[in-house]
């Protein structure tokens, strides 16, 4: 399974991309592997204020529905309209072009929260 | 529940090794899938797929009175079933609630079989246990730890079985079972299935299962037959309509607000709940599973969404989904009887937001031909 080095996850199986003051957010390709066939995704409204926790997304496949949570604090600030049409980018490209929505963080030090990818693949196994 | 406490079927095993992911349903641990629901669904619209089904329970009526009792018991008419036919019917309570939907085959003068839903053998062996008529000359025996199942459904299921069988023996008619050999194994086959497709439902002794289950998978790959889960199966027979027990049957609703009443034959004099559904006839019924497909894309719609018409809340969803098949989100959902007129504009409740859907005509997917 892949996971990327270089980002930041949840327990919950969401990636976080650092750029700058905003994070960019997705779903891990463990997450994908386990809902298979994502057939709608609902995207936040940009300009959405969020807690951490919050469900802020909701990925659906064929069998169910899950949420996808602000993994911290802050402003939706991009959504990614190209899921409205082919959802299945998540399942293509979970860390790429499958990204679900883009933050403008409160505080950087909220991030210090999230896992590193070494914690990230022994929570998965 | 426990994980200890579910049941492994025959066939769990092969299950494991080749990937599936494992649920709990109707107290057994079943393959979900294999590899992706979409993927197993079209194996089925386009050439084999084949489900385990030893959930599934079996009992065997046998003597002088199991025709009688059986048409006692069950809403279709078991009297028209010739040896080798079967047929698929309901199992009421006195309130004329469905207890369980099965399927019941004449396999000798005097002997049925039973095949019932997995959650549901306890409930009805002792519902027929409590029942019992003409119990001096008829025995039911509960035989769903002796056998294995399979289905194995779709447009290539033929061409498979001209290879297992030889070209020279033919499949049973639609809704008929008979006897067969394969490779030493006895095996009983009936030509039916939950899927839409053409297909045969397989019963075989326990210990034979994995042998059964690796032949057709080996024989079949040439007819790009896959094994299949539950998930497929869930979405194969909501395209159809196939009603799921415990989903879109249940005790409290009966056979003709399901709008199932060709398997009720009314003009038996006598079966149990028969007063119930003849007053559901007469008045006509309150509420109706309507089958709906969503007017656009969307969410799917999932059961205990609530529908709406005309900004009156009328129902609720019982089974929903994507359909792969059409590409839209489809479902069915008992609606008052004033909302439940094909081509009625419906309104789906999904987090808040509301979605049109339309009522459509059973089943929503016919196949090209």
């Amino acid at each position: 399974m892949n996971v990327p080095d270089n980002l930041l996850y949840t327990k919950t199986h969401e990636w976080i991309r650092r750029e700058g003051e905003n994070i960019r957010i997705g779903i891990t390709d463990h997450a994908q592997a386990e809902l298979t066939d994502v057939v709608f995704v609902e995207l936040p409204k940009v300009g959405t204020q969020v807690e951490a926790q919050a469900p802020t997304a909701v990925v659906e496949s064929v069998k169910a529905a899950s949420d996808i949570y602000a993994p911290v604090k802050g402003t939706v600030v991009e959504a990614n309209d190209a899921l409205t049409n082919n959802p299945a980018l998540i399942n293509s490209d979970p860390f790429g072009q499958g990204w679900i929505f883009a933050l403008k963080i409160d505080n950087a030090d909220d991030l210090k929260n999230l896992q590193t990818a070494q914690a990230y693949k022994d929570q998965i196994g | 529940m426990s994980s200890s406490a579910e049941k492994k079927t025959p066939l769990y095993d092969e299950h494991v090794r080749l990937g599936a992911r494992i649920i709990p349903f109707g107290g057994w641990l079943m393959p979900v899938q294999y590899t992706a629901i979409v993927d197993e669904h079209q194996a089925v619209r386009n050439a084999v797929g084949m489900f385990d089904i030893s959930h599934m329970g079996q009992f065997v009526v046998l003597g002088n009175g199991a025709r009688d009792w059986l048409n006692a018991m069950l809403t279709n008419n078991v009297l028209k079933l010739d040896v080798g036919q079967g047929q698929y019917t309901f199992l009421l309570n006195d309130n004329g609630g469905v207890i369980d939907d099965l399927l019941v085959y004449r396999t000798g003068e005097a002997e049925f079989l039973l095949v019932v839903n997995a959650a549901k053998v306890e409930e009805d062996f002792v519902w027929l246990e409590g029942h019992r008529q003409y119990a001096d000359v008829t025995t039911l025996k509960n035989r769903s730890a002796d056998f294995g199942g399979v289905a194995i459904q779709g447009p290539r299921v033929v061409n498979l079985f001209d290879e297992l069988l030889g070209r020279d023996v033919e499949l049973p008619a639609r809704n008929c079972i008979r006897d067969f050999v394969i490779e030493d194994m006895p095996i009983s086959i009936a030509r039916t299935g939950y899927t839409g497709e053409d297909g045969v439902e397989v019963f075989f002794r326990a210990q034979d299962a994995a042998k059964l289950w690796n032949l057709v998978l080996e024989r079949g790959k040439e007819f790009g037959a896959k094994p299949c889960g539950l998930g497929a199966r869930d979405t194969l027979r909501l395209e159809m309509c196939y009603p799921l027990n415990g989903s879109d049957l249940s005790a409290e609703r009966n056979p003709i607000e399901a709008g199932l009443g060709f398997f009720v034959d009314l003009e038996k004099r006598e079966f149990t709940g028969r007063d119930k559904l003849l007053e559901t006839k007469t008045n006509g019924a309150r509420e109706r599973l309507v089958a709906f497909k969503m007017n656009g894309k969307g969410p799917p719609p999932r059961p205990h969404y609530a529908l709406f018409s005309n900004g009156n809340r009328v129902g609720e969803i019982t089974s929903g989904t994507l359909s792969p098949s059409l590409n839209i989100g489809i479902g069915m959902g008992y609606v008052s009887a004033a909302s439940a007129k094909i081509g009625t504009p419906l309104e789906v409740e999904i987090r808040g937001q509301k979605f049109p859907a339309t009522i459509q005509k059973k089943p929503l997917y016919k196949k090209q031909s």
